[in-house]
């Protein structure tokens, strides 16, 4: 088959998911207790609607959304709520959560029916209110919130629906795992996502390194009209929404644009079949598959787990940890958050939590800038990171403009032989930039 | 600045209920891996990339020519150890960072920019030169704008004019000195034969009042030395620029190891055999033929080592093309109506001082801009 690729920058790092491709999801039990952060989107954070001793099963909602770019929090176990305080999360250190001790009867709130298969497709109207109702996010790791994407402004025109199963991040394969194990309940997902959107074409891009991804896949789109896979080079950041959007349709998104402005809306594959339980299950977004994996736990796995699962329940189901333990990380090694204590929860965005030993975190030295330009040829959207990351460093954030268009995605620093701190400095420079830019309009 | 490790906060939270007491957490910013490659992988790759050169230096030019790499080596080394020394560096800094690799660079630079006979006291000015004034005075690796062995060979050459334009023809054996050599030679023809082709092509221009006497010296030189003695490296010059051959079986373990692109060196020599190739056309009875440019002097050392050097090159595409042809423009310009027989190290120098700007101006297509704006 002939793999697509997008063509400004990328690089390739050791794939590494051998440790976990060929193991399936497995269950984590519901948890003695949950730790359920308010702040789980991309956006404003949840108001929480519960109070210590309240009663609660799981599906119930216990954060209201605080405007548009705001989602819904939901319990996810059924007992009792011990504290409405703040707690240490991988958002930060001190952040509005509600605990949950769990009662051990795992009971749902009515109209929850976890074995539904069947989406109602003669009312499509009723979708978006039930996506947005079980707090759809990106699954993908950024976390938006998914109805926002799915309501564009009356301006633009959308054709294409993609789903993103590209998972270009090292060492994760909970997405590889969900098409393998559920490619009906996603093409279904496809199916309720392109009717919100009102279009008829849609793809799902995968990387060439998930042949039997890809067979299930298209076995599951079979008789779809408009619906296909689209076979994409393993290379990172293939996943990223725009060099994926270039990928298949060959459109790039203009700088300071988003996909839906050339007609594309991208959401993740996990996304897609948290909208099919939504719908066919009215089950709010309260669990997720992900990726245990790294030299530093045993038994690395693949699980689907409830939101709000503190690591330690996790390190448990995976054997423990080594003594080697080093860095742990919340995502892919890419653009995954390094966390400063295993005392945290499992959020809507945690696609894989990664066990590092020394051998995986090195402190490399680092080595001044020898502008050898492997930065400028790694970076997906033709920027100049060495150079940037040399303003940050001067504290000269008002001609950082260039970096608003950075996706963040860590190419540059992985390709670079001095090992420099370069996405920490643009990061840095654009965060400062955009204060500036609101400053000066205030 | 940097995220050094950052114990985790307090004593033992929840994870000391698991089987491992709470460790000591490494926190960064993402990615949290990174390529093997280092900046002195790079450096070493770049010296070792040289040794054939090398070889072919002591092949030609004999037991001279490995006094000449080795004491300005050594010389450059020591210099970089005293300057970050004298900058205040620990002495373990100044272990790791003399050792890098850099400095062992430009000092194979530099001593294959010299000739064979170069004696030692100058080596020793030269390495000091290009570790003093080509790079810490701008604040060491990574900071100088020239490239170091450019800039000392070009003091040099200003500096001892004399020792720096004295060339031999390749010795017969490797135990055969450089001044026997001359001497050997000084007898010989019209006393132009340890001149450097391109030395010989000069003084014949300028001598140049009669035309058919012009004529019939160039076509002699030509004569002397056939495009396979010249690619191969049979002819004076300095040590390193001779055999073009073992140059380009460096620069190619430098284009595969990604270490160089193609854009500099190609858009160089392109430039210089455009408009030699125009001025030969032009004028056939004054001009040596483009050929004949390319495989002599310091063009393919120049256009492969020198001029794309990291530190002192742009480092975007469009940036590399304007730079290699402004080089090469440079040193045709040099060689074909200038006062110097050869313009290669002038040109790098001249166009290391554009870099700056052409990184700024000179910018690559960004994602999403113009042209796939209108399709869009």
């Amino acid at each position: 088959m002939m793999a697509r690729t997008f063509r400004l920058g990328g690089v390739h790092p050791p794939e590494q998911k051998r440790l976990t491709e060929g193991k399936a999801i497995e269950i984590l039990p519901p948890p003695r207790r949950v730790v359920i952060p308010m702040a789980q989107c991309l956006g404003a954070p949840a108001a929480p609607t519960v109070k210590p001793k309240d009663a609660v099963k799981a599906g119930r909602r216990i954060g209201e959304p605080q405007g548009f770019v705001s989602t819904p929090v939901h319990a996810s176990i059924s007992g009792v709520v011990k504290r409405v305080d703040l707690f240490p999360t991988s958002v930060g250190p001190r952040t509005l959560c509600v605990e949950i001790e769990s009662d051990g009867a795992d009971a749902w709130v009515d109209g929850v029916d976890p074995a539904a298969e069947a989406v109602d497709f003669s009312r499509p109207e009723a979708f978006l209110p039930a996506l947005s109702d079980a707090g759809l996010v990106g699954m993908g790791g950024a976390a938006f919130p998914s109805h926002v994407k799915l309501r564009p402004p009356k301006d633009v025109t959308l054709d294409t629906l993609i789903l993103n199963g590209a998972e270009c991040e090292p060492y994760l394969t909970a997405d590889h795992r969900l098409m393998i194990e559920h490619p009906r309940e996603i093409a279904l997902g496809l199916r309720i996502l392109r009717a919100v959107l009102g279009v008829e074409r849609a793809f799902v891009g995968i990387e060439d390194n998930k042949p039997d991804a890809i067979a299930r896949m298209r076995e599951a789109l079979r008789g779809l009209d408009g619906a296909e896979v689209a076979v994409c080079r393993t290379r990172y950041p293939q996943g990223a929404e725009k060099q994926l959007l270039k990928t298949i349709l060959d459109r790039e998104v203009p700088p300071g644009k988003l996909p839906l402005h050339v007609g594309a809306v991208v959401h993740n594959v996990g996304t897609a079949f948290a909208a099919f339980e939504a719908v066919a299950r009215r089950k709010p977004l309260v669990e997720r598959v992900l990726t245990v994996s790294g030299r530093a736990i045993r038994e690395p796995k693949n699980l689907r787990v409830r939101i709000g699962t503190t690591l330690d329940a996790l390190i448990d189901r995976c054997g423990g940890v080594t003594e080697g333990l080093r860095k742990v990380i919340f995502g892919g090694p890419m653009m995954g958050k390094a966390l400063r204590s295993l005392d945290v929860p499992v959020i809507k965005s945690t696609s894989g939590v990664l066990f590092f030993d020394r051998s995986e975190a090195v402190l490399v030295r680092e080595h001044p800038c020898i502008r050898c330009g492997r930065c400028l040829g790694a970076c997906p959207q033709g920027l100049c990171p060495c150079d940037m990351a040399d303003l940050a460093e001067n504290a000269r954030y008002e001609d950082m403009a260039d970096a608003l268009d950075c996706v963040e995605c860590g190419a540059c620093q992985f390709a670079c032989p001095g090992h420099r701190r370069l996405m920490h400095l643009i990061r840095l420079g654009k965060s400062e930039h955009r204060r500036l830019q609101q400053a000066k309009k205030a | 600045m940097t995220d050094p490790a950052t114990p985790t906060s307090g004593g033992a939270p929840a994870a000391a209920a698991g089987p491992a007491a709470a460790p000591e957490l490494l926190v960064s910013s993402w990615p949290h891996v990174a390529t093997p490659d280092t900046v002195p992988r790079i450096m070493h790759s770049v010296w070792l990339a040289l040794l054939p050169a090398c070889a072919a230096a002591a092949w030609f030019f004999g037991r001279d020519a490995l006094v000449v790499i080795g004491v300005t080596v050594l010389g450059c080394v020591a210099c970089e150890a005293l300057f970050l020394r004298a900058r205040g560096r620990s002495w373990t800094e100044v272990r790791a960072a003399a050792l890098d690799g850099s400095a062992v660079v430009t000092g194979v630079l530099l001593a294959l920019n010299l000739p064979a006979g170069s004696p030692w006291w100058m080596l020793l000015v030269g390495a000091f030169v290009a570790m003093f004034l080509g790079k810490h005075v701008f604040g060491g690796l990574g900071c100088n704008p020239f490239n170091p062995a450019l800039v000392a060979r070009v003091f040099l050459l200003i500096a001892f004019p004399a020792q720096m334009l004295t060339w031999s023809a390749p010795v017969d054996r490797f135990a055969q000195s450089t001044a026997e050599r001359i001497a050997a030679d000084m007898g010989e023809l019209d006393g132009l034969t340890y001149a450097t082709p391109l030395g010989k092509l000069k003084q014949t221009l300028r001598t140049g009042a009669d035309p058919t006497q012009v004529a019939r010296v160039r076509a002699q030189m030509r004569e002397q030395h056939p495009t396979l003695d010249l690619f191969l490296g049979r002819h004076g010059g300095s040590l390193g620029e001779v055999s073009v051959l073992a140059l380009l079986l460096g620069a190619a373990f430098l284009l595969l190891r990604r270490i160089i692109t193609w854009h500099i060196p190609l858009s160089f020599i392109g430039a210089t055999a455009a408009i030699t190739t125009l001025a030969w056309a032009l004028k056939p009875d004054v001009h040596v033929d483009p050929l004949y440019h390319i495989l002599s002097g310091g063009l393919v050392l120049g256009a492969f080592f020198m001029a794309t050097d990291m530190v002192t090159s742009p480092v975007t595409r469009k940036g590399m093309l304007i730079f290699g042809a402004g080089c090469g423009a440079i040193t045709a310009v040099i060689r074909l109506w200038g006062a110097y027989p050869e313009g290669v190290s002038f040109a790098i120098l001249i166009m290391n001082a554009l870099t700056p700007i052409l990184d700024r101006h000179a910018r690559d297509r960004r994602f999403g801009e113009a042209r796939r704006r209108a399709a869009a």
